[in-house]
């Protein structure tokens, strides 16, 4: 039963995931990877992950991918025109990725192929999630708010138009005038 | 019953995939989202060792990975914003200002 529905799912991931490389136009990636994202959270269900299984649908494939989607519908992304590029970098650097993999996938076959998951073994609710972020990784937990208002400034300082900013710096000093 | 080694195998070609994307496409709004897939790679692997050693910690760390996911993506996006609007162009290869 576990197995059925891991392998189902680890083929629609690994799905999106070739469909969002193929894909030319940047929004049927960005739709590719909420399928990913999806996928995914049944993973963690499966893994009694139930806290991760949900705030990976809220804010993964939410937020994050509506702020995506919501970039490139600013910038009327359209498909980039495709020119020639290094033919050694595909030649050599395709194998060389796919050999990578594979050794990766070996090496973790080597190592783990002995242990098993059940599902419902391990249970993670947002109690003990809870407990944890706020005594053991307290620290880390305010730091991270600290990077997010340096996000969001940084953001917004980075978004806004240049022309408009000395627009108004030399409006008020000629209104200072 | 499912062997760990398929869940760190699903989070393996994940991972490439995303490295594959971030070195293959063209497009820089692609390319960002590669980022995102590898990140999910991660991800699952974190929950999946998080399973087997019934150590809530691997739970935290994807939680943090989701986090600072979110705030990069926030930073990314302005940052491919400004480019374009100074460059009008989304091609990764056209933006060599440091290279010409």
């Amino acid at each position: 039963m576990q197995l059925t529905l891991f392998l189902i799912f680890a083929v629609v991931a690994v799905a999106g995931a070739i469909n969002l490389l193929v894909q030319r136009h940047p929004i049927y990636s960005a739709l590719s990877l909420v399928t990913v994202m999806g996928a995914l959270a049944v993973e963690y269900l499966l893994l009694g992950a139930e806290f991760i299984a949900f705030i990976q649908v809220i804010v993964y494939a939410g937020a994050i991918m509506v702020l995506f989607v919501f970039v490139i519908m600013v910038l009327n992304a359209g498909e980039v025109a495709r020119h020639p590029r290094s033919k050694v970098a595909a030649w050599i650097g395709l194998p060389v990725l796919v050999l990578f993999g594979v050794l990766i996938v070996g090496q973790v076959y080597g190592n783990y192929h002995q242990n098993t998951l059940r599902m419902g073994e391990y249970l993670v609710q947002t109690g003990p999630i809870g407990q944890s972020l706020f005594h053991q990784y307290l620290l880390p937990f305010e730091v991270t708010s600290v990077l997010f208002l340096v996000g969001i400034l940084g953001a917004v300082v980075l978004a806004a138009r240049r022309d408009d900013v000395t627009d108004k710096k030399t409006k008020s000093v000629a209104a200072g005038r | 019953m499912v062997p760990l080694a398929y869940y760190l195998a699903l989070s393996a070609i994940l991972f490439c995939l995303g490295v594959a994307g971030f070195i293959f496409k063209q497009d820089i709004i692609t390319v960002f989202i590669s980022i995102e897939l590898m990140l999910n790679g991660v991800n699952l692997a974190f929950v999946a060792f998080s399973h087997t050693l019934r150590q809530i910690d691997g739970n935290i760390f994807v939680f943090f990975v989701m986090v600072v996911a979110a705030a990069e993506a926030a930073v990314g996006l302005a940052i491919i914003i400004a480019v374009v609007r100074n460059r009008n162009t989304l091609d990764v290869d056209q933006m060599g200002v440091l290279k010409d």
